[in-house]
Order: structure tokens, then sequence, then C-alpha cells
């Protein structure tokens, strides 16, 4: 059998076993517009996905996921809860490694489901681990939505708080605007010589572009507001680096995480969050005391998460990206929901490289 | 068998090329009309002059359709990923030397680093409800300076030519591009961000690692490298 075929035949059986769970198949199309995904990740897919276009619909993508048009077509006409899997290929622009697949198969299941959260995350985990079947993998997890509480609950100004919540999945921004809010590092001197001007917009420069004189004002009197504020404390600091330095078994993190709490209230419903999805996992049979967790894990690769994240990755083959991986995703299906949203979870397993780690290929 | 050495077609790239390997012994000149684009190599043998545009000159050595090549760090960088593994650095020559550098309007009194990049672009998006544009015909090099930097709610307009006017005309709100002496941009009312250039270009012989190479190739090769190092 040929290559794609083989892969073909186990992305149907691994489908197969989603269905059998309660999932409806669905498809999405090859080219998805590019508008939604450009508005979604913003330039940086540019650099991950194929484009191409003609001069009636402009810009579309070979799709880099199905989850976008999942949830999209979830949003649009899906009843309540839903589960849905796909299988297809997604395609991936390579620029800098020759040794990684631009094309490739993926096996999805997606869970829509306001009623227990907890659960779903433990279905979709459980479900997508079975599914991988006997292989020797080794599991990562993490919760986004506990640094963004603790974010939330930060002693600092609301303008602050976004700043920081806006870069929460660029860790190097993220670090540099914690350090300026809390005084690590130095004020530029652009920056205090713009704030010691009594009358920086008398500067007789002619006023070019659409960013008009009023934004610019505005932006001034913003750092002028910030300038004012006390820095962000050293306690808080040192509890946002504690939470980002928990990597332990799941069953010990949850301990680090409620000490942690302790002096960071604002955490306290994550961490229950977090606790509910234990026992949701022990009641699905998942061995939790053997799962890893990593608090900043699927901070850099996994834009949309923004719950519970997973990868499951072969044993001692650091060369291959995760067999399977997945997470949470609330406020996707927000800003694709124009208006409306519902909590939604979800996992893809990619058939071929299970297939290569059976020894089938 | 030859050694195919590529060279920009015209210009002051192409003069200063001239003077350059003339300078080390090897005369490469124009041949048949002004409008022709051959070109002749006295004082080595076995070297053939192309006469290529300094745009096309990356892919042509990284698809080893020529063995050397001239042409600016700025346009290597941008159109091959690998170019580590598919070019060698002979000399830089010395000459073309400019840099890729980001810049806004000189009126935006509260933007100098890309710090300040980020958060205008924050509040230009909320307020226009679209993402601040940046013009630049260097799109691999700046979306991969900025998502470095943690730069978001920016766009990537193309721009291949007169990028400095793209602001005045609102078609964009800053510009990446390359700049010598930075004069086009100040006449144009924009500045350089403060973090320094995205990359610092000038022109540069090449050589292919993927073209084939017979026996007598070599030889002509490293002569020519002999009289040029």
């Amino acid at each position: 059998m040929p290559k794609k075929a083989k892969i073909r035949a186990r992305g149907a059986e691994i489908r197969a076993i989603f269905e059998a769970a309660g999932a409806n198949p669905v498809e999405a199309s090859l080219l998805q517009p590019a508008e939604v995904l450009l508005d979604l990740y913003g330039e940086d897919i540019r650099g991950r996905a194929y484009v191409t276009s003609d001069a009636l619909r402009g810009e579309q993508m070979l799709r880099p996921d199905f989850t976008v048009p999942v949830v999209q077509m979830h949003m649009e006409h899906g009843a309540e809860p839903a589960r849905y899997t796909y299988a297809g290929e997604v395609f991936r622009r390579q620029e800098d490694d020759p040794t990684k697949p631009n094309e490739y198969a993926q096996v999805g299941y997606e869970v829509f489901d306001r009623e227990n959260p907890g659960a779903a995350d433990a279905e979709v985990f459980a479900l997508i681990q079975r599914a991988l079947g006997t292989l020797e993998l080794r599991a990562a997890t993490g919760d986004m939505g506990i640094l963004k509480a603790a974010v939330a609950g930060l002693d600092t100004t609301d303008r602050r708080k976004n700043a920081l919540m806006r870069h929460i999945w660029r860790p190097r921004r993220f670090r540099a605007l914690l350090d300026r809010f809390s005084g690590r590092s130095p004020v530029p001197a652009s920056r205090a010589a713009l704030l010691t001007n009594p009358n920086p917009m008398a500067h007789g420069k002619p006023q070019i572009g659409l960013r008009s004189q009023a934004e610019i004002s505005e932006r001034i009197e913003a750092l002028r507001e910030d300038a004012k504020a006390p820095p962000i404390s050293d306690g808080q600091v040192a509890l946002i680096e504690a939470i980002l330095s928990v990597r332990e078994k799941l069953p010990f993190a949850l301990e680090r995480l409620r000490d942690i709490a302790v002096d960071m209230p604002a955490i306290t419903e994550a961490v229950y969050c977090l606790k509910d999805r234990i026992e949701a996992l022990k009641e699905q049979g998942v061995d939790v005391d053997a799962l890893e967790f990593e608090a900043s894990y699927g901070r850099t690769s996994m834009e949309y998460y923004d719950g519970f994240v997973f990868g499951l990755y072969a044993e001692g083959r650091p060369d291959l990206p995760p067999v399977a991986t997945g997470g949470r995703y609330d406020a996707l299906t927000r800003v694709l929901g124009q208006g409306r949203e519902i909590p939604a979870v979800g996992g893809v397993i990619r058939p071929g490289l299970l297939l290569e780690l059976e020894g089938a290929l | 068998m030859t050694i195919k050495l590529g060279v920009p077609s015209k210009g002051r790239l192409m003069d200063k090329t001239f003077d350059w390997f003339g300078k080390r012994g090897v005369s490469l000149a124009r041949t048949g009309s002004d409008r022709e684009y051959a070109g002749a190599v006295e004082g080595v043998e076995g070297v053939e002059l192309v006469l290529l545009s300094a745009g096309e000159i990356p892919r042509e050595l990284a698809s080893g359709r020529i063995h050397l090549g001239v042409t600016g760090t700025d346009l290597v960088r941008e159109k091959l990923p690998r170019w580590e593994q598919q070019l060698e650095e002979v000399a830089p020559l010395g000459f073309g030397q400019a840099d890729l550098i980001l810049a806004v309007p000189s009126c935006w009194v509260d933007v100098e680093t890309l710090d300040d990049l980020d958060a205008a672009a924050s509040a230009f998006r909320a307020n226009h409800g679209f993402r601040l544009r940046v013009a630049t015909k260097y799109h691999r090099l700046v979306r991969e300076y900025l998502q470095h930097n943690g730069v978001a709610d920016y766009q990537l307009v193309d721009s291949q030519g007169a990028t400095e006017g793209v602001v005045k005309n609102e078609t964009a709100e800053a510009i990446a591009d390359i700049t010598s002496t930075g004069e086009t941009l100040r006449a144009n009312h924009l500045k350089i961000l403060g973090d320094g250039p995205i990359l610092k270009s000038q022109a540069t012989l090449w050589r292919s690692r993927v073209a084939t190479y017979s026996d007598p190739d070599r030889k002509v090769l490293s002569a020519l490298l002999d009289k040029l190092r």
C-alpha cells in the first residue's frame, strides 16, 4: 500500500474511534479565507501557511488547521452540546527546516459543551490517549488559565494587565513588559525625555499618515499616567515567576499551586478548575500520578489555547513533533462567534507520525 | 567547462563590481550594444560573465546555475532562508552599504522603540479596526524580526518601490526599507526606530555550494579566488 493510503487508513481507524465516542464527522475546505486566519493569528500566520489568491475571493490559505473552520461551522448552526471529528491534510509552510513536512494528516476530536469543562477536558485527553493505542508516549500538560488568572489578579493598572494579557503567548515580550512595569528595567532615555517634555506635541513636524494627533496625544497621556502608577511589587513578580516555574508531576504541581494561591488568592478559582480536571481524569482512568504538568507549557506555539493544554510525545525522540496535541479554546469561539460563545476543547492526532513510531511506514 | 560569475546587469552596482574585479587584475566588461546583456572576462581563463538583475542572483546561486555571484546581503537573507547551507560568503566588496530599518512618521513623538511601536499598533487596531500596516519588500526578514521581538497587531503590505511615500499616501503607517544615509527618509518626514537596524547589508561576492564543479572548474575557481582574495 502506498504511504499516503496507509496514513489515510490509519486516520480512518482513529476517526471511527472518535465517532464511536459520539462525534459527528465533519469536513472542511482545503482553501480557507485568509482574512479570518490573519485576523486571529496576525502576520505570523503568513510565515506558517501557504497563501494563494484569485481576483474574485481575494487571498486564500491552504488549511493550516481544522479548528478554525470547525468552530466557524459550529458557531453558525451547531446544536449544543456537540462533538465533532474530522480527518484530512493540513499544510504548513516550512522555510528553515527541510526535514519538516509541509503537508500532513490530522485526525481531530472537538467538544463544544457548557456543562462541565473539567469533564470535557478529561474526556478529550483520555479519548486521544486511548486512540493512540499501546505506544509508549510521554504526556505533557499545562493550563494557560492559571497564568491568565494571575495576571488578572495583579495589583496594578488595567492598562498594564491588558498589555501583559495581550502578550501572554509571547514570553519574551511578556518578560520585558513585566520588567518594565515592576521597575526592574530602566526607562529608555527616549521615554524619559518624552515624559519630562511639558509640551511634546509642539514639535513643528508635519502630521502625516492615518495615525492622528489625537491618537498620539492619547498615548502620551497614557504613558504619563503609567509613569505615576507605582511599580508592580517584587512579591507579585516573584509569584508570577513561581507560577511559571511550576514543573512537576500533576499531583505535586497542584500542591505547589495551592501554596502559591495562599499569597495570590486571584488564582484560587483556576486552581480549583485544575483540581476538578484531575478528578475527572482519574474517573476516565488516566494515571494522573504519571502526568507531567508545566505551567508555561503551550505558551509559544499554541496561541489560541487559553485553558487546559496537552501534548503527547514519543519517548527518546526529541527530534519529532508531538504525536498528538490539544487544549481548550473558549476565547476562540468568542472571536469567531460574532457575539456568541461556548466553552470548547479538542485535540488532534497525526496518524503519519503514529505509523512511523509503530514502525509501520 | 566554465565557471559562471553572475554580476548585476546595470547601474552603480555593476560599475563598482567591475572596478572591484579590475583592481584585482580581472577585467569584466559588457560587450555588444548597451541593451544586450552579454559580457567578457579578461585576466583569467575559463570564467564566463553572466549579467543578471541583482534580485535574481541569490536564486541563481541557490539553484547552482551560476558558481559565483555578486549581490547584497539583504537580498540573500530575504530570498534564501537556508543561505548558509546554499552559499558561501567569499568576500564583502566594501560598497553598496545599506541598512534595513524600520521607520515611522517623525510626528509620532511617542514612538522611538519597538516597544512603543507595539503599543501604538495595539491602540491603532482598536481605533481603526485594522492592523497597523508596515510597507516593505523584505517580507520574510521583517516578519521574522517583528515576531522575534514580540510585536503584534501589525500587517505587512507589499511595496516594491517608492516605499518612503506610502505613509503620506496613507497606504501604510510605517515602512521597513533599505537606506544608506537616511536622507530620503528625512525628506519624507520619517524617522528610524532606535533599536538598531534589522540587518546591515553590503555588496558581497558569494560562492554557490550547490553548483557542480568539475576538476578543471575547481582549478579555474581556485586561480580566480587567489586573485580576488
